[in-house]
């Protein structure tokens, strides 16, 4: 059984300025075995972080279902957490208080154990020492790192980041792309990762689901036969190249089908 | 990474002790300055009336003030008026907390509550609380109660609309991540809109403090059989300059050292804030 399967899945919105609706998903199928890394590309706009947020329980599902392990979801659950674009941590909350807020939440472990766990994430992503520092003493990659550690602390089966390296600079973004297979590997998690950057889901990922143009269907999964072992050298491997220039092929089709680029 | 990422933190940490030691009197500079600026005004003000330029019965002098600050301490009037002015503060003030945050709190929470209450606030915040002295007066009398009804009055809408503003505008983001790990409405509450708000309450403290100071004074001024407000009005009906001069300074350092607190209070909870750290 696939760990997230998405099948038909449709949403739209009420658009309150033009007074229409609007689809946004229009009949996404999409499966996630286990322990997969699968990369969401699509030009801007076109519905990846909705399916994400469907997936994680925060949109209202208008068709269609999502199931993780064979169970509908209505609403967000401890099997699957979200890394968000901005790090959103609370500015209030040291370090180690922020990773574990989810475990907080539950209610389920007592003080020791959950801080005991805390450390073990937050030492996960090697931030060891920095337990508690407040998050505007940390610079964006270690936010970003907490924020993982964060979305990891409930021991999820399923993790969600919504192009959550978006906000970094490039040296530091192809730094935590290679820590966060690290991190994934060692933590054995199943995780959905939207990008709007086409080397970083080649990167990352086992397959990379292309997203078309909104209302959004899966325009073509192209699976990446790149050695397991990822390090940064791969990226000027002759074969990444040729993934790079289809993929993009692909979104630049569908920008030119709603007008975002001219065709050539 | 790891390593990238620690030394460039290591290096914002140290970059404040690195910073160019400067010399005790360059890192006093204001200090020092303030000090001497005050230091000649008062000697200034002193020969003023030494050389007979002013006229002491309307300005006063440091000299006379200190005497007569010294009299009212051996007749021991002053410490009645303190206690009486600080018992109005501290039960209108504290009266005006005890309502005001979990009302604000309520009211930022629950909307149709605060459709219920809002046009009162709207309307008792604009109006200046003052003006409904004659009203008080005519409701509790002359004495403590009055005081503290206006002090009340002048200090729960400050708190209770900053409260209210800062349970209202949590930040979207934190709210998606909250109910991402499965928050209740209850821990939605406890975990984000409250400590969220703790700067806006401790800014509606602060500008309460203003308000009450202002109630006591107009309200002893107004009627009243002690307190400072009280003594500084029956002074200047009698022409004792001197003595409106202490209850001035009374008043002036008592707000001047509440103020203090609560600034000490606000760098307290707001050691995760950035801009309170300088």
């Amino acid at each position: 059984m696939p760990k997230m399967q998405a099948r038909g899945l449709h949403i739209g919105f009420y658009n309150e300025r033009i007074k229409k609706r609007l689809n946004v998903l229009d009949g996404i199928d999409l499966s996630v075995a286990e322990g997969e890394l699968v990369c969401i590309v699509g030009p801007s706009g076109c519905g990846k972080s909705t399916f994400l947020g469907a997936v994680d329980g925060l949109t209202r599902i208008d068709g269609g279902d999502v199931l993780i392990d064979g169970h509908a979801v209505t609403k967000p659950g401890p099997d699957r957490a979200m890394v968000f674009q901005h790090d959103s941590l609370f500015p209030w909350r040291t370090v180690l208080e922020n990773v574990v807020y989810g475990i907080e939440l539950q209610g389920s472990m007592s003080k020791a154990d959950m801080n005991g766990r805390g450390r073990q994430l937050v030492e996960l992503v090697g931030l060891k020492g920095f337990e508690d520092h407040f998050p505007h003493e940390l610079s964006g990659g270690m936010r970003q790192r907490v924020n993982i550690a964060r979305a990891l602390a409930p021991d999820p089966e399923l993790l969600l980041l919504d192009e959550p390296f978006a906000a970094l600079d490039a040296q530091t973004r192809e730094f935590m792309q290679v820590e966060l297979l690290k991190i994934l590997g060692r933590a054995k998690k199943t995780a959905l990762f939207i990008t709007h950057q086409i080397d970083e889901a080649i990167f990352l990922s086992n397959r990379v689901v292309v997203f078309s143009a909104r209302p959004a269907k899966v325009k073509e999964i192209v699976a990446i036969d790149l050695p397991k072992e990822r390090t940064l050298a791969i990226k000027h491997d002759k074969r990444f190249h040729e993934l790079q220039s289809h993929i993009w092929r692909l979104i630049e089709e569908e920008a030119a089908r709603t007008g975002l680029v001219t065709a050539s | 990474m790891t390593a990238s990422t620690n030394t460039q933190n290591h290096a914002s940490v140290e970059s404040e002790d690195l910073a160019p030691r400067s010399s005790f009197f360059a890192r006093q500079e204001s200090t020092i300055l303030g000090t001497i600026s005050v230091v000649s005004f008062l000697f200034f003000w002193e020969y003023a009336v030494h050389a007979k330029w002013v006229n002491a019965i309307f300005t006063s002098s440091p000299l006379r003030i200190i005497a007569a600050g010294t009299n009212m301490v051996k007749e021991g009037t002053i410490w009645q008026d303190m206690a009486t002015s600080g018992l109005e503060f501290g039960l209108g003030f504290g009266l005006a907390t005890i309502i005001g945050v979990p009302m604000g709190i309520l009211m930022g929470w629950y909307r149709r509550l605060n459709a219920v209450f809002e046009p009162f606030v709207n309307a008792l915040y604009a109006t200046p609380r003052i003006a409904l002295l004659p009203l008080i007066v005519i409701w509790f009398g002359i004495d403590l109660g009055s005081k503290v009804a206006i002090v009340f009055l002048s200090t729960v809408f400050p708190i209770l609309v900053n409260t209210m503003v800062g349970i209202r505008t949590v930040d979207r983001d934190f709210v998606k991540v909250a109910r991402s790990f499965g928050a209740s409405d209850r821990q939605l509450f406890l975990t984000v809109a409250l400590p969220s708000s703790v700067p806006f309450l401790l800014t509606g403290l602060r500008l309460g403090l203003g308000h009450a100071l202002i109630g006591i004074v107009v309200g002893e001024m107004y009627g009243a059989t002690s307190g400072i407000g009280y003594m500084m009005s029956i002074a200047g009906a009698t022409f004792q300059t001197d003595r409106v001069m202490v209850g001035i300074i009374i008043i002036a350092a008592s707000g001047m050292i509440m103020t203090q607190m609560l600034k000490m209070i606000e760098m307290r909870f707001e050691k995760w804030r950035v801009d309170s750290r300088g």
